[in-house]
């Protein structure tokens, strides 16, 4: 760190991503309690214990092998090779992917990426509740966090990705390379998966099935909102200068950038971020009559779709972008369910994977003609790229890879839990020494109440 | 032609205000916006003094008692 403004940008660099990975811990928190709370009393456990292994599991797979795909493949396989160079650099082995006193920043960096591969398993734990067998979803916890998703990122989230150099690719809050890749992965899983015994009626007709707890819920989606604060800070860088960009920019005036080093503001973002927010509920109150979970939902769908352009959008834009995507997606997602019998436990094929969809969809529309990047010879953004962009996020990285893998378990018999189970609850069969311990002193202190006496020592 | 105003990042930034699109609609953004809000509004109002009509009418005597008894 040569000078004091070097060193002092360093360490608030390395300060401000460390922060918004402690902020983003809490979308973690939010969506177990919201998984649980929407999960029968005889699933709880199995539900808390089936997310909270994607911490471990998807967090030394990125350390492995994920951070390494997102240096390395911008241009693989259609645009070019290999970045062996920047792959290098993050490689498990590297000197750079430990304690090292010359580089300061890819720790935290490596850990705001890292919170977001959790972020998308978890949206893919949400919709197979109370019917898949941990293990399968494990696989696809490391798939979607470490894998799919990171190459997403390394074509449409990084500056030199080919999707924003050819397309005009424009995804600043992750719309698309965060909700509507874990999403469509979500849908791909709960087509070969099948709905929760009960879901349907005989003639088709789908029940709904209540959270057991709905203030757990509520507490779940309120610290996700508190996280996503986290997350749309980590997708910015927080100051740099025109130099350091090494793009068309011209001047001495430091700026903060999103993650293409094209500039936005943190004040930007917090005026979409909250207007957005409130568009989606406010949307979301009317077109689900009241729901209270919808409405929560519609918050967290109103900021997705938004999210794409965010870094740009006017507030007044967010809000009623937000809005309309909420609509959208609300309607679309009892569509689906109706007519392919779709049982999305969570909704989290909707409010992550449809918003995104439209929220990229709209903003090639609303930023045409935009630069996508302050570098020379890329794509203006426009509709046809960000239409492009969401297929591929949606349906070629996210539905395919979780319908073929999905498939494959299934054909291994190793998938879905077997129906008694399912009846008798996951907890029951998985934590039964738990349960015949509970039974035990149960009946044992209702014994000593009844004879009125001291239970035996 | 962008709708942000600037088609390249070859700019000075000291010399760059508003970003969003469409600058210069502010007015009509600002009258969409509220006709969203206002709109909320009524709807809102409608569908609830629809609820409580019908409400009013849908409990019996006996589920309302044990409504108060459970606080």
């Amino acid at each position: 760190m040569d000078g004091n403004l070097n060193a002092l940008t360093t360490v608030f660099t390395e300060f401000y991503y460390w922060v918004t990975v402690v902020f983003m811990f809490l979308i973690h928190v939010g969506f177990c309690m919201y998984e649980v709370g929407a999960s029968r009393h005889r699933n709880h456990m199995h539900t808390l214990m089936k997310n909270i292994m994607i911490i471990p599991l998807v967090t030394v797979t990125f350390f492995f092998f994920g951070w390494w795909i997102y240096w390395s493949f911008p241009s693989f396989p259609f645009f070019g090779g290999l970045n062996h160079d920047a792959g290098a650099a993050n490689l498990p082995w590297s000197e750079n992917m430990g304690t090292n006193l010359s580089d300061r920043i890819t720790g935290v960096f490596w850990a705001a990426f890292l919170l977001f591969s959790w972020t998308a398993a978890s949206i893919v734990s949400g919709a197979v509740i109370e019917r898949i067998r941990s293990s399968a979803l494990w696989v696809h916890a490391v798939m979607i966090g470490s894998v799919f998703w990171i190459i997403d990122a390394a074509w449409g989230w990084h500056a030199e990705g080919w999707m924003v150099k050819y397309l005009g690719y424009h995804d600043a809050y992750a719309s698309g390379v965060i909700h509507a890749i874990a999403g469509g992965y979500a849908l791909g899983v709960i087509m070969v998966l099948g709905p929760r015994l009960g879901k349907f009626a005989a003639d088709g007709t789908p029940r709904d099935i209540p959270p057991h707890n709905p203030w757990m819920l509520t507490i779940g989606i309120f610290l996700i909102y508190s996280g996503f604060w986290g997350f749309y800070a980590a997708c910015n860088i927080p100051a740099i200068s025109p130099e350091g960009i090494g793009g068309l920019l011209t001047g001495e005036t430091w700026t903060a950038t999103n993650i293409y080093l094209a500039p936005t503001s943190l004040s930007a973002i917090t005026f979409n971020f909250l207007m957005s927010l409130s568009g989606g509920l406010m949307a979301a109150y009317v077109v689900s009559k009241g729901d209270a979970f919808w409405t929560f939902s519609g918050g967290l769908a109103g900021i997705i779709t938004a999210s794409a352009g965010n870094d740009l959008y006017h507030p007044i834009q967010a809000m009623l972008v937000g809005a309309v995507g909420v609509v959208i997606v609300y309607k679309l997602h009892y569509w689906v369910e109706r007519t392919f019998k779709i049982d999305d436990a969570v909704g989290a094929v909707a409010v992550h994977g449809y918003s995104g969809i439209v929220g990229l969809i709209i903003a090639g529309f609303l930023l045409w003609g935009a630069p996508s990047s302050p570098y020379e010879g890329y794509a203006a953004v426009n509709p046809v790229g960000q239409t492009v962009g969401a297929v591929i996020m949606f349906g070629v990285l996210g539905w395919l890879p979780g319908f073929v893998i999905a498939k494959m378990q299934a054909a291994a018999g190793v998938l879905r839990i077997p129906v008694e189970v399912e009846l008798q609850g996951l907890d029951y069969a998985e934590h039964h020494a738990y349960e015949d311990a509970k039974a035990e002193i149960i009946a044992a202190d209702k014994a000593a109440l009844n004879g009125g006496g001291v239970p035996a020592e | 032609m962008s709708t942000i105003g600037y088609d390249s990042w070859a700019v000075d930034l000291a010399e760059v205000g508003a970003v969003y699109p469409f600058q210069g609609s502010e007015g009509l953004m600002v009258l969409l916006g509220v006709i969203f809000w206002i709109g909320w509004h009524r709807i809102q109002f409608v569908r609830e003094g629809a609820h409580l009509e019908k409400a009013k009418n849908m409990g019996d005597k006996e589920k309302i008692s044990s409504l108060l008894e459970k606080y």
